[in-house]
């Protein structure tokens, strides 16, 4: 139990520090030493490699911190509304190849369990497809339907299921 | 109900049963037409107190809960033979009990028993069946179900189905600290044992038809995944982790099969591994969902749920591969299907007017039926004899399970006392 929260505070220190960069950079930033190899051998990351990723991901006022579209009932669709939040996405994706992003898809809680993973998925790999249309590589994007199972909000109203049937963009690493 | 009456109600709960049982089973609908039958409690014999296990009451609640017996209250069992010399029929008749049961449970060693019992018909002055079994003291629940199979099956002329298992899944806690539970209990809720733990969610419990293992959907790894697990070792193995969905495990009769969905080509489709050389056959090839494959008992079709006609309807195919053949027509959503074990039936969930209910699909006539009332029914599993469907449904804002009897008429709530429960699969008669 002790080293599991040892890690897990640690986990929360790194990623508290990591908000407080302005420029989170991927693959340089402060020099890590790995002791852990054998012969002597250190590595070290040096600074001024890879790209800048942080700025507009972690920008509240970025079309970018919208995470998640939303869906009507039984529907694929994506909503008009919707489209710049794909666009924009997309265009962050295709600028940043090296950036790996997972497509949630989630379904209301109506009906059969298993149907409704078929209906999360569709949804996720229609985000996917729209994706990759606006230039996203294939390899870049994985998707996983966990249909009825992980509700956002509680409770068996329509406003609880428009919450539910959705797709959540997340980036992996953030 | 009055705040002060609770402690009252918890303490006679309390007595009322062991601690250990984690479901509460009630009546909601009751069958007109019910055997009556008087269930005397059990004698004890030998040196040892009163027996652990109210033998007799095991008795009774499972014929009770079956809907085919009205057992007399306690408090109208005028006198308590344990012995066949000790019947008056004469009183039972006029009390109009058609059939009695008597027995006792005897100490023979440490932890060591002897259940014997009689079913008697009372209107004839006879003994109909009468058989006495060794058991030890973690058997004793099992050898009270399977007198009450004895009993049913004399009676009734179908097999019964009380000495099985229910598998389910629940879950408690919200949001990151939300759990998820795979557990195995006996019929009547007693006995839950956990099999599967995980703060990912566990879905499709799955059982193979000889009953030593459980197909099973894990998104542990963030990603479905399908495992088998044997339900009495724990051991485990990994069948399915392709990109996407890995869902609807279904075993085949002969145990050597899994159907499964898979979206590794961007779609839901229905395959069938073969468990030995995880070889697999794609059965369906359609744009529209294809999920949900269930065997027929016989091994020769695939029933499946796919939206390729723009709704959610049941689809039959050759095990083999072949053309689906539609199978249901009945409204804008019929999903979920479960064989009967005679693969005369299928259960299903059925949408209307925005309510999902359990309906009843007779394949010789084509004949739909919807067996019950709520909102939001899904998830039917036939009892192994065919006469019971198990399903997940919302009561009070929580997932509970109720079984409804097949023709429609018996309806009881089966209540965990915290959290939700999910997904009952009934086990088939155990060979293990």
């Amino acid at each position: 139990m002790k080293p599991q929260m040892n890690s897990f505070i640690a986990l929360v220190l790194i990623a508290m520090l990591a908000g407080c960069s302005t420029a989170a950079k991927k693959g340089g930033g402060a020099a890590v030493e790995d002791r852990s190899m054998g012969g002597g051998v250190e590595t070290s990351g040096a600074a001024g490699t890879g790209s800048y990723a942080g700025a507009s991901l972690t920008d509240p006022s970025s079309p970018l911190s919208r995470r998640v579209i939303y869906f009507e009932y039984d529907s694929d669709s994506i909503l008009a509304e919707d489209q710049e939040l794909i666009t924009a996405h997309a265009g962050y994706l295709s600028a940043h190849p090296e950036q790996m992003v997972t497509l949630e898809g989630h379904a209301d809680e109506r009906g059969s369990p298993e149907y409704n993973i078929g209906l999360g998925d569709r949804r996720a790999q229609g985000v996917k497809r729209a994706f990759e249309l606006q230039g996203v590589a294939a390899q870049q994007i994985s998707v996983v339907s966990y249909g009825e199972e992980k509700a956002a909000a509680d409770g068996h109203s329509e406003a609880a299921y428009r919450l539910n049937r959705r797709v959540e963009i997340v980036y992996v690493g953030y | 109900m009055k705040p002060n009456r609770r402690p009252l109600l918890l303490l006679l709960l309390l007595l009322a049963r062991p601690v250990y049982s984690d479901l509460t089973i009630e009546i909601t609908q009751g069958m007109e037409g019910a055997i009556p039958i008087a269930v005397i409690p059990f004698g004890g014999t030998g040196s040892g107190g009163p027996a652990p296990e109210n033998v007799a009451a095991i008795i009774s609640s499972d014929l009770s809960r079956s809907g085919r017996f009205a057992p007399l209250p306690d408090h109208d069992l005028v006198s308590r033979p344990t012995d066949i010399a000790q019947v008056q029929y004469q009183t039972w008749r006029m009390l109009n009990v058609d059939d009695m049961v008597i027995g006792k449970v005897g100490e023979v060693g440490a932890q060591q028993y002897n259940v014997q019992f009689q079913l008697l018909d009372v209107i004839r002055s006879k003994q109909l069946i009468g058989y006495s079994f060794p058991a030890s003291r973690a058997d004793l629940r099992r050898v009270a179900h399977h007198i009450s199979d004895l009993i049913y099956e004399q009676l009734t002329g179908e097999k019964g189905a009380f000495n099985t298992q229910i598998a389910y899944i629940t879950t408690a806690g919200s949001g990151a600290a939300k759990s998820y539970t795979l557990l195995v209990a006996d019929s009547d809720g007693y006995s839950p044992q956990t099999i599967l733990r995980s703060n990912q969610p566990l879905m499709s419990p799955a059982w193979s038809a000889d009953g030593r293992q459980i197909a099973y959907v894990t998104f542990e790894k963030k990603a479905a995944e399908i495992y088998l697990q044997d339900v009495a070792s724990g051991t485990r193995r990994k069948v399915a982790s392709f990109p996407g969905i890995n869902g609807a495990p279904s075993w085949a009769p002969d145990g050597q099969r899994l159907a499964l969905t898979l979206s590794q080509d961007g779609n839901p489709e229905i395959y069938v591994m073969d468990l030995n050389s995880k070889a697999l056959k794609r059965l369906t090839n359609s744009p529209a969902i294809d999920t949900e494959p269930v065997w027929a008992p016989d091994g020769k079709s695939i029933v499946f749920t796919s939206d390729r006609g723009g709704s959610p309807q049941l689809y039959r195919i050759a095990a083999g591969g072949g053309q689906p053949q539609r199978l249901t027509f009945d409204g804008k959503y019929n999903a979920g299907a479960d064989y009967s074990p005679d693969g005369r039936k299928l259960a299903m969930v059925h949408g209307e007017d925005g309510a999902y209910r359990i309906a009843v699909l007779d394949l010789d006539s084509s004949l739909m039926r919807v067996l019950t009332d709520g909102t939001l029914d899904e998830s039917p599993s036939f009892s192994p004899n065919g006469s019971m469907i198990i399903y997940a449904t919302e009561a009070g804002n929580r997932g509970v399970l109720s079984a409804v009897s097949t023709d429609g008429r018996f309806r009881q709530r089966l209540s965990l006392q915290a959290g939700n429960v999910r997904e009952p699969v009934w086990s088939p008669y155990q060979r293990r």
